[in-house]
């Protein structure tokens, strides 16, 4: 019994290897080809959305894939971890600029990037728990709607004309740090190390290890049960609200630093722009991913990310072969094939890219097998 | 000395009262059975007992104390364990992880009641690895079992274990069961496979749509010729199972 657990645990460290280094070239890569590469490439921009939504999957993939709670809320979440980021954040030199319309706003301080992404959360985890309360209550498609519904009120509050002097009504804030801040500049003014890219990547690879950690403890394996069993679950003394409770709350507050981190990619916050579709965005991500897959929520958001921003762009230009002009190709047209391009993957690849496999597994002999040799 | 007395309990599902006030007691250390057909309250009453549904009548006492009114957790912890109807293994879940699952209340190690439930299911230790979803019903039952005797329980409550599954599996569920009695676990057996259960029953209620319509020792009643008829078909053993 003894060797055989050594054994396991032998075998689970060579993946856990393997998929440490990957993590860290990626990372050095993304180093790399941030200082030799001009910064203005599609590359940056993919890397640093893809790293934005990869974090959001991931806080959805908590939710819909490991507790079975099916929300739809991540937008609205989204919204407010945006929102608290960029109002706690705006240096009080420029309030006067931003709030125009409402005086400089009513708050008299800024704070620094690392706790107002903290505060972001929590501000999202709060609301998480107030809407937590009577929703979770709730089943499968109820609970769908009602957390829908949710991230259109949030929507629809913030751009509340009272609320202006907080929220600036539904005119946008901007001018709050970015993620081009952490470039370190020289006297000159000349940015001499970029920082610009990894700084998502590492926000995003440190909240995805904390949610990782989670799902490995007690309480994940009790939110999984959940999911496959309810009144199993229950019947084995897990207190079903208190848990559902709590995933739902952490995975607002990172969904919370999600959107903070969008907000830091775009540079602005407009309530509008976190729309239903962006949830859906998400859950797409997560599908095509694998539900109940970490690793597959993140690659497949940089893909999703690079397909839509980039890599199909082509798609909307007039291409000329020769004298022949390629027809169909016209703005708008990268959509369509996006489309057909998702409808094959749901069709034919159901369960994602992922299935529920993580990178590890990848590396790591079937259990099956292993289970075979035990036998013996 | 019992156990689990429980008297005059009502439940009720929306307007139709599906227990109509039965009083029973589990003594210390017995197997207790409890018989009837199909909607006659038997999985009602231990989901009762276990604080999953609310009673709307009655009293529940679990060792010297009231407990009914309590929440699952709590009557979880106090050492009432159940293995559902249908197994209800958590099929995504390792077998081992749904053993830690059953001990997810216990503050203590639970290594050594890991090993005891290998000890008793060599079977579940081969596959401590392989999903629960993939296991045989009889391997899932024996892994239900297992997870609910995670908790060290005093009072196993056990509901239609032989649903589904063969007769010689059947055959080791019950001796699985004798055993667990032998260590000195009370056992609340919840059967439709009267014949079964009856021969292992210290003493057994007959339920009738809600209502305890029999007692008597398991021999009483696996000779009473009202049972005979109704449950056991008019030429009883020699079917097989037992």
């Amino acid at each position: 019994m003894k060797k055989q657990a050594m054994l396991g645990k032998k075998k689970l460290d060579a993946g856990m290897v393997i998929t440490g280094l990957i993590i860290l070239a990626v990372y050095a890569a993304v180093f790399i080809l941030e200082q030799i590469m001009p910064s203005t490439s599609m590359l940056f921009t993919v890397l640093k959305k893809g790293a934005t939504y990869a974090l959001v999957a991931v806080s959805m993939n908590l939710l819909n894939g490991f507790t079975g709670i099916f929300s739809l809320g991540q937008a609205g979440f989204m919204l407010i971890g945006a929102y608290t980021f960029a109002i706690f954040t705006i240096p009080m030199e420029s309030r006067a600029a931003v709030y125009q319309y409402y005086n400089g706003g009513i708050l008299g301080f800024s704070l620094p990037v690392i706790p107002a992404l903290i505060l972001a959360g929590l501000a999202a985890a709060f609301f998480a728990f107030l809407i937590g309360l009577p929703v979770l209550r709730l089943k499968s498609d109820y609970l769908a709607i009602a957390t829908l519904g949710f991230a259109e009120i949030m929507r629809a509050i913030f751009q509340w004309d009272k609320l202006g002097p907080l929220t600036n009504g539904s005119n946008m804030l901007h001018t709050f740090p970015n993620f081009n801040s952490f470039n370190i500049k020289n006297a000159a003014g000349e940015t001499t190390v970029y920082l610009s890219t990894l700084i998502p990547f590492l926000i995003a690879g440190v909240c995805i290890a904390l949610i990782v950690l989670l799902i490995n403890s007690s309480y994940g394996r009790a939110l999984r049960a959940i999911k496959d069993d309810e009144i199993a679950a229950e019947a084995m003394g897990v207190n079903l609200f208190h848990h559902k409770q709590l995933s739902f709350c952490i995975s607002s507050f990172f969904a919370g630093i999600g959107g903070a981190m969008l907000a830091m990619y775009a540079c602005t916050v407009q309530a509008k722009s976190f729309t239903t579709a962006m949830t859906y965005e998400i859950l797409l991500i997560v599908v095509i991913g694998g539900i109940g897959s970490i690793s597959g929520s993140c690659i497949s958001s940089f893909l999703f990310v690079a397909c839509s921003e980039w890599w199909l762009r082509f798609l909307d230009e007039k291409q000329v072969i020769g004298t022949f002009e390629v027809p169909l190709l016209r703005n708008g047209f990268r959509l369509v094939v996006f489309s057909i391009i998702i409808m094959i993957v749901v069709l034919f690849f159901r369960q994602g890219i992922m299935g529920t496999k993580e990178l590890p597994d990848l590396f790591r002999r079937r259990p099956k097998t292993a289970s075979q040799e035990a036998i013996k | 000395m019992s156990l689990l007395y429980i008297k005059d309990l009502k439940v009720s599902y929306g307007g139709i009262e599906a227990l109509k006030g039965i009083s029973l007691d589990v003594e210390k250390g017995q197997i207790v059975a409890l018989i009837g057909a199909n909607g006659a309250g038997k999985s009602t009453t231990l989901r009762a007992i276990s604080g999953l549904i609310p009673r709307s009548q009655g009293t529940i006492t679990y060792d010297g104390q009231v407990i009914s009114g309590h929440s699952p957790q709590k009557i979880v912890s106090e050492g009432i364990c159940m293995v559902p109807e249908g197994r209800r293994v958590f099929p995504n879940l390792t077998v081992l992880e749904n053993l830690k699952i059953g001990g997810y209340l216990r503050k203590d190690d639970i290594q050594p009641d890991i090993e005891h439930v290998y000890d008793l299911f060599p079977r579940l230790k081969e596959r401590s690895w392989q999903l629960a979803g993939t296991l045989s019903g009889g391997e899932q039952q024996m892994l239900a079992v297992g997870r609910a005797l995670m908790m060290r329980p005093k009072l196993l409550m056990m509901d239609e274990p032989s649903l589904g599954l063969a007769p010689l599996v059947i055959r080791d569920i019950f001796k699985i069961i004798e055993t667990l009695h032998e260590e000195g676990i009370t056992i609340l057996l919840v059967e439709q496979n009267a014949n079964a259960a009856l021969k292992i029953a210290d003493s057994a209620f007959v339920l009738e749509t809600g209502s305890l319509s029999m007692q008597g020792t398991g021999k009483e009643l696996l000779n009473d010729p009202r049972v005979k008829e109704a449950y056991l078909g008019k030429a009883p053993a020699r079917n097989g199972i037992g």
